[in-house]
């Protein structure tokens, strides 16, 4: 219960924000745009879809994923600032639950990261993109892309908390678009070198885009040969989301409650 | 004397091979404004943090509000407030939202967390800024809705670990008369500082750290009293020099030093006034140009504790020496 409210006044503190940062929810609205328009037209007239396809409707998944996957950095950032302006420390130093800080911060960010997959879908709806096995399975599909999100906002809120300071966090956040690339998100892993192909089919966002392409019905299902990861997309999907949520969430819970000690 | 709120028994803390805090024992009694007083590194914070639940001791006893630190944190929270020493707020949002979503976090619920927010911004004279984002504020309303944040919960043991560093001399009154405030209404306020002149003008006792230990303890009088005062006359010619000498050795036991024209005297124990002074220098015919009884400043204690200066910062040092000088012109 108190963990439900907590993580209310934290979403509450995260609309105010944005209240208050016309120029954040405007680059919210207007970034997806931005991106599907780069990919899908720019990269996407010189991309085969391995088995045939609309690139576009092959992109749109890897989107999906790559955005969730910013709540990684997003939640970094937020922590280590929280960290390194003392705000941590005066929530450390009151009877809140030292647990519902951390589960508030990442429902906080789901909450908004619903919002951004709206208006991503939305975007994705306007240049082609569609459903084609029925709605229950699209609603499974945005299920997995928010618990991927909220896995990596765990994965974000631990490295936050480890970082000295709200610039490093800053420099740092970045990195996460390299990291979304190498994967299937963007193009097929198919033609890549062998340890490459390796590397990028066992990361959790392969599998992730893997997993939404499948539910979505969109085109770029790997053929059956492939590696593990990508033929069982949504099995591994939820493992990597299992695991890493095991470590992680014990861990930041951990870290915050004793931080400083 | 009261039983103290707060009490430590040989506190330390160790990070790695470096003792921050190195046996430092300390006893505050309840409705009383203490300072905790010594120079960067010092471990204040540390001591503050140990005592506020953030960080565990590796050894000693802290008691706060009756509630070990270590074993019942939980009831320690319940019953502080505490400002750090950099301002603790969401710069993204304006100082009354700050205190509300604080409020809600601190338990108030929403209507409580309301109300307690705009009642403390108005008692405490930030209606104005309240809806303007914090990031726009000043150094002094920084600290002033920090320290505000830090009374949600209207605690009866604040801790405020350097309140005023920083700030310009304005807005350092408008802290103090806060923190008098609090105490008026019967709360204990613990405060660390590194400006000798605010435990001077705040605390009631005061304990001077260093390396981790209490070195002195007792009120800014008592301190002072070990160290005591010095006389200063400034005669209008030479020929009184001896003369003015001989009256103040006879009225004070000192040692009286002649530069130039400039007599110092330093006086154990209570000085005599300065009007006493000029009445007994008037009497035998000194021509005097200037008396002053300069009483030593807590800088002086800690020189002489140390037989260091204190490592104050060194943006404010200059305005403090005149106003710890009782001065009076006498014309001859
Ligand atoms: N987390 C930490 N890890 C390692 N050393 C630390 C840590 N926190 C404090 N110290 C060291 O402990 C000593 C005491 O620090 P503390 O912050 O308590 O001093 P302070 O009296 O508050 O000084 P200041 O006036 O600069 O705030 C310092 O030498 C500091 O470097
Ligand atoms: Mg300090």
């Amino acid at each position: 219960m108190i963990v439900l409210a907590d993580s209310l006044t934290l979403v509450e503190r995260k609309l105010l924000q944005l209240r208050h940062q016309p120029g954040t929810l405007v680059a919210m609205l207007v970034m997806p745009a931005v991106m599907v328009v780069l990919f899908g037209y720019v990269f996407g007239s010189a991309i085969q879809v391995p088995g045939g396809g609309n690139y576009r409707e092959y992109l749109m998944p890897g989107l999906f994923v790559m955005t969730s996957m910013f709540a990684l950095s997003s939640a970094m950032v937020d922590v280590a600032a929280d960290q390194s302006r003392g705000v941590t420390d005066r929530l450390r130093s009151m009877p809140t639950s030292r647990m519902a800080v951390p589960f508030g911060q990442t429902g906080a960010d789901a909450v908004t990261g619903l919002f951004g997959l709206v208006i991503l879908l939305a975007c994705g709806l306007a240049i082609g993109w569609r459903v084609h096995d029925g709605l229950g399975r699209a609603v499974a599909a945005v299920g997995v892309l928010l618990l991927f999100r909220y896995t990596m906002s765990w994965v974000g809120t631990y490295l936050g908390l480890l970082l000295p300071s709200e610039q490093t966090a800053d420099s740092l956040s970045p990195l996460t678009l390299p990291l979304s690339m190498l994967s299937n998100a963007f193009v097929p892993t198919d033609g890549m070198p062998a340890w490459l192909r390796a590397i990028c089919e066992w990361n959790p966002i392969s599998a992730a885009v893997a997993a939404c392409r499948k539910l979505f019905g969109n085109p770029g299902v790997p053929a059956a040969d492939g590696s593990w990861p990508l033929t069982h997309p949504l099995t591994a999907t939820l493992l990597w989301a299992a695991v890493l949520l095991v470590v992680f969430v014990p861990l930041s819970v951990r870290r915050f409650a004793r931080a400083g000690l | 004397m009261d039983s103290p709120i707060v009490s430590a028994q040989g506190l330390r803390k160790r990070f790695g091979e470096f003792e921050a805090l190195a046996g430092l024992d300390l006893a505050v009694p309840p409705g009383t404004v203490y300072g905790l007083l010594g120079p960067n590194g010092a471990g204040k914070s540390t001591a503050v943090r140990i005592l506020s639940t953030l960080t565990r001791p590796t050894a000693g006893r802290a008691t706060v509000a009756g509630f070990d630190v270590r074993e019942h944190p939980g009831k320690v929270r319940e019953a502080i407030g505490l400002a750090g020493q950099h301002a603790a707020m969401d710069e993204k949002l304006t100082g009354r939202e700050n205190l509300r979503v604080f409020g809600k976090l601190a338990r108030l619920g929403r209507r409580g967390a309301r109300r307690r927010a705009d009642e403390l911004l108005e008692r405490f004279e930030l209606t104005e800024a309240a809806d303007r984002q914090v990031s726009t504020y000043s150094g002094g309303m920084r600290r002033r809705i920090d320290l505000i944040a830090s009374l949600l919960r209207a605690p009866s043991v604040l801790f405020l670990d350097e309140p005023t560093t920083g700030l310009d001399p304005r807005s350092r009154l408008e802290i103090w008369a806060i923190v008098r405030e609090l105490v008026a209404a019967g709360a204990t306020v613990l405060l660390t500082t590194q400006y000798l002149e605010e435990a001077d003008q705040l605390a009631s006792a005061v304990a001077v750290i260093d390396r981790g230990q209490v070195i002195a303890e007792g009120t800014p009088a008592q301190l002072k009293a070990r160290i005591g005062s010095h006389i200063d006359v400034e005669v209008g010619s030479e020929d009184d020099l001896a003369e003015a000498g001989a009256i103040l050795e006879r009225m004070t036991g000192g040692q009286p030093r002649a530069e130039d024209l400039r007599i110092v005297t330093g006086v154990h124990g209570t000085a005599p006034s300065v009007p006493q002074i000029v009445r007994e220098l008037d009497a035998a015919g000194v021509a005097i140009q200037d008396v002053g009884v300069r009483r030593p400043s807590l800088d002086d204690v800690f020189l002489t504790l140390t037989g260091r200066p204190a490592e104050a910062p060194a943006e404010q040092r200059t305005d403090e020496q005149p106003k710890q000088r009782e001065k009076q012109e006498a014309a001859a």
